[in-house]
């Protein structure tokens, strides 16, 4: 039998067709990937952008009277969102101020006892706790906070529920973090007779603070956009709140709001819009810490 | 040709040779040492020990090589001198280490530390901190206040010892992460200076540079022996040679041989000592 390596002409031009179309396929779902996000940035935008005014950002929300008749005469709806940003303020603010500290020190545990059983188990744990599912979060804080503590719902509750959410990406960024700082910066700290305490809080987390800020600025805007355990703890307010033990508003709280009042629907576009720029700028500068503090060893 | 290769592996067994070791109790070879290292063995865990039974006075003002194979328990007999070993866990060990009269072994490793400083393979400086922050970082990180006068003349006086000042002033303030590996190596050694130890350990600190830098650095801890007790690791038998005044020839987590440098380069009392000299091992 002869067998011939030559290709002829033509199978080598149906080759050369496959390899354009398969490589031109992978450009367009490469393309299509990025589509959604402009697709709900331009729909927001479109719907939403006549209600960003001066007032949208520093009054609360209107009642569903004013908005009807806002409406009726073709007018935009007065008011803004004031209640829900200042309520998301303080209590993703509260909610950082219990998870960083935690979630910097154990993730700090995890990283300079590797092989630790314990710490096997914290670092599984964790794992764990980042598939709780949101409302469960919720049902959690109203258990723990709603009932006991502050006798109805509060900031505070769900600051706590947000805290176990944002949990996970702090520790297992800080842990990955100081996992890649070289060991002989350790020792050369040690050998200057430096106590372990401050070799940690002087040379390591210093050498590895970009990549912890980063981690941490991703679990803000994680919580950020979080409505379900709000709905369980904080319930939402009309007014601006500043009181933690009170109910409180948020800005995700207010978006389901608006949705629930048909006077109000006009709002949601807004709403969310401002909602979504502000994780998008989150996410950005956490990109732009990564870059611009990183430290060389 | 397989057989040749065989012996020179079997020839230094501990049996063969035993009565060939000569220097019975090296403590009494220096005179008043600074350092005396009595009978120490140190294991990693279980009943194995990296180096064994291992005695032997540090002169001061003076450079120490501790030469020997890979895995030879140099690098431990080294960092056993300021409780580095143990950042390892389940160490532990046999026998003391006397600075002065102080077994270093009932210190506190953070005050020992500060006595004795240490200097490693790579250079390791904080990537953090500017040069002059580097230089200081003994007492910054150890919470001693300075005037920054003080600081400035330490800042100084450490740089120009290891020959990096007229390098760096004009960027003191600059990362000292960017300095080449030499000039890093040499801002490395000015941080454990700054501290004013009285001894200096060194773990083969030119091995990750080049010729020329590491000629700088080993000209450099020749000046330095006036002011500090130096001992030095190295695999890189010339560099002992150039620049050591006594010699230590470790072999499987033996002090084999110790003794004045040039008497080991030219009569080695230990065959092994000999055969690794003359490169048939190692």
């Amino acid at each position: 039998m002869n067998i011939s390596t030559e290709i002829s002409d033509r199978k080598m031009k149906q080759r050369l067709l496959k390899d354009k179309i398969f490589t031109n396929a992978m450009i367009f779902l490469a393309f299509l990937s990025g589509v959604p996000l402009f697709l709900i940035l331009y729909q927001l935008a479109i719907k939403g952008y006549r209600q960003l005014n001066i007032s949208f950002f520093f009054e609360e929300a209107p009642d569903t009277m004013e908005a009807m008749v806002a409406v009726a005469n073709n007018e935009i709806i007065p008011g803004g969102i004031a209640n829900g940003i200042v309520g998301t303020l303080i209590i993703v603010g509260l909610a950082s101020l219990i998870a960083i500290p935690v979630g910097i020190i154990c993730g700090t545990y995890l990283a300079e006892n590797a092989e630790g059983k314990f710490a096997g188990l914290v670092r599984f744990i964790v794992d764990m706790l980042q598939g709780v599912p949101s409302i469960v979060l919720g049902v959690i804080g109203y258990i723990w906070i709603v009932k006991p503590v502050t006798n109805g719902f509060s900031a505070l509750a769900g600051s706590v529920a947000l805290s176990i959410m944002m949990l996970p990406s702090i520790v297992r960024s800080t842990e990955e973090t100081l996992k890649m700082i070289p060991g002989t910066l350790k020792e050369a700290a040690l050998s200057l007779g430096v106590p372990y305490h401050k070799v940690i809080l002087k040379v390591i987390l210093p050498t590895g603070i970009s990549g912890i800020l980063t981690g941490v600025i991703l679990g803000i805007s994680r919580i950020a956009g979080e409505t379900a355990p709000l709905m369980l703890t904080a319930l939402g307010s009309t007014v601006v709140n500043t009181n933690i033990t009170e109910p409180s508003s948020a800005v995700p709280l207010l978006v389901w709001e608006f949705y629930n009042d048909p006077n109000l629907v006009n709002m949601i576009w807004s709403a969310s819009l401002f909602l979504l720029l502000l994780i998008l700028g989150l996410n950005l500068s956490a990109k732009a810490i990564a870059k611009k503090w990183k430290v060389q060893y | 040709m397989e057989s040749t290769i065989l012996k020179q592996v079997q020839m230094p067994t501990e049996q063969k040779y035993k009565e060939n070791v000569v220097i019975k109790n090296p403590i009494e070879n220096i005179e008043s040492p600074v350092l005396k290292i009595d009978d120490l063995s140190v294991s990693y865990g279980g009943d194995k020990y990296a180096i064994q039974n291992v005695s032997a006075g540090i002169a001061k003002n003076k450079i120490t090589a501790i030469m020997g194979p890979s895995g030879c328990g140099k690098s431990t007999l080294l960092r056993a001198i300021n409780r580095m070993h143990e950042l390892y866990p389940n160490t532990h060990n046999k026998g003391g280490v006397y600075l002065g009269d102080e077994n270093i072994y009932e210190l506190n490793p953070i005050q020992l530390r500060r006595k004795i400083g240490m200097v490693f393979q790579r250079p390791n400086p904080f990537p953090t901190m500017s040069i002059y922050d580097n230089v200081i970082a003994g007492f910054n990180l150890n919470g001693i206040k300075l005037k920054r006068s003080e600081k400035d003349e330490i800042v100084e006086k450490s740089l120009r010892e290891v020959a990096l000042w007229d390098e760096v002033k004009d960027a003191l303030h600059n990362r000292g992460t960017f300095l080449s590996g030499g000039q890093q190596q040499r801002l490395c050694i000015a941080r454990a200076l700054a501290y004013t130890p009285d001894i200096i350990l060194l773990d083969e600190p030119t091995s990750a540079l080049d010729p020329i830098a590491t000629s700088k650095i080993e000209d450099l801890l020749v000046k330095l022996k006036k002011d500090f007790t130096i001992v030095l690791v190295t695999h890189n038998m010339s560099q002992a040679a150039r620049i050591s005044d006594y010699s230590m020839f470790m072999y499987l987590g033996e002090l084999v041989e110790y003794g004045k440098t040039k008497q080991m380069f030219t009569t080695p009392k230990d065959k092994r000592t000999e055969e690794y000299l003359t490169g048939k091992f190692g």
